[in-house]
């Protein structure tokens, strides 16, 4: 049943990821690879909504693929599902556990996952390049040099401090402005 | 009943706090100050800071944990629970309604220009999102290994996501306490 394949799927996300919304996007790109639920493509268009619409981003992309899997039902599973394992936790941590994030063990443990973390999100985001970037027409892979170089120029820009204070969505509506003008 | 209102005032405040914020994690760090600590006095600046600090360091999404906490704090599990669901339900409500209108529209030349432009600009942010990560995240040699570890086991291995984060952790437990014994 696929509420329950859903649920199972969104509160291992909900155990793993850890550091934050982005945390979730490696767990979304693997279900591209096991389920039909959404195509990695349309995942670079959840991950923008997302961005772009209220609430928690992670909350956001959840919701979304729990929507293109199942409808709003299958969102509202997905969603408590992602949540689950939070509420679990961190009820224990309230009750058990003082200066949590002082031990040295946790500490230790997130002195490791940390630069990790980056990397996972940084295999989900070659993933969703090689969608944005790279064509097949014909059987023939080419490289689509405008992409490239737009999303460079981007990325050089918001290392530009008052650019990087922008809010995504002003870079994701410039990026719509950019597409329709290019006929990308 | 006492507990009843107090349960729809943690749902109500949660739910404005998700409906109002964009992006989650520290971009809600002001809304919480107003709604939560002066508005409804339900924690101290210090708890939600704290709670900021636990949040980086266990499983989950940063607004849900921080959502259960003072939800828990206020009226035990139950509350946690209301916090929760108060503050996921924006999303549902408007990640809902944005794909399913973009579904009658997804198939206009338009639309789809303005998608692809949107994927490019996507990937910028990812990018910039996962160098400021790892920037933070990578404080030594270890932290570099464990990165390009994590990347191409993600990249070109069949490892499971999960199992990369768990691996990471173990990896940071032992490098500290071999760490601490070259040390003494």
């Amino acid at each position: 049943m696929i509420y329950l394949t859903l649920a199972i799927e969104f509160f291992k996300i909900g155990l793993f990821s850890i550091g934050g919304g982005m945390a979730t996007l490696p767990f979304l790109m693997d279900l591209t690879t096991r389920y039909d639920w959404y195509t990695a493509s349309e995942l670079a268009n959840m991950v923008a909504i997302s961005e772009s619409t209220p609430g928690p981003v992670g909350i956001n992309m959840a919701t979304y693929a729990g929507y293109n899997a199942a409808g709003v039902p299958g969102a509202i599973v997905a969603t408590l599902s992602l949540t689950a394992p939070a509420l679990i936790i961190i009820v224990l941590i309230a009750k058990f556990l003082e200066n949590f994030s002082e031990n040295p063990t946790v500490k230790a443990v997130f002195y490791g996952i940390r630069p990790t973390v980056a990397a996972l999100i940084g295999y989900a985001v070659w993933e969703l390049l090689k969608i944005a970037i790279v064509y097949t027409t014909g059987g023939v892979t080419h490289v689509d040099y405008t992409s490239a170089v737009i999303c460079l120029g981007a990325f050089l820009l918001l290392q530009v401090k008052q650019l990087k204070k922008l809010h995504p969505l002003v870079w994701i509506a410039a990026g719509a402005v950019i597409g329709i003008l290019f006929k990308m | 009943m006492m507990n009843i209102r107090k349960l729809g005032e943690l749902y109500v405040s949660f739910f404005k706090i998700g409906g109002l914020t964009f992006g989650g994690g520290l971009a809600m760090l002001p809304m919480l100050q107003r709604e939560i600590v002066t508005d409804r006095r339900w924690c101290t600046e210090e708890e939600i800071l704290d709670m900021y600090a636990i949040g980086q360091c266990t499983p989950g999404i940063i607004a849900v944990n921080t959502a259960t906490y003072v939800g828990y704090k206020q009226a035990g599990f139950i509350g946690g629970v209301f916090g929760t669901l108060g503050l996921v339900s924006p999303s549902i409500l408007i990640i809902c309604l944005v794909a399913s209108i973009l579904q009658n529209f997804i198939h206009m030349p338009v639309v789809i220009h303005a998608l692809a432009g949107i994927r490019v600009i996507v990937c910028s942010l990812m990018l910039n999102t996962v160098f400021t990560m790892a920037k933070k995240g990578i404080v030594d040699k270890l932290g570099g290994v464990l990165f390009a570890g994590g990347f191409i086991l993600a990249c070109f291995t069949p490892v499971p996501t999960a199992m990369i984060i768990v691996l990471a952790g173990i990896t940071g437990v032992i490098a500290k306490k071999f760490g601490r014994r070259e040390d003494a």
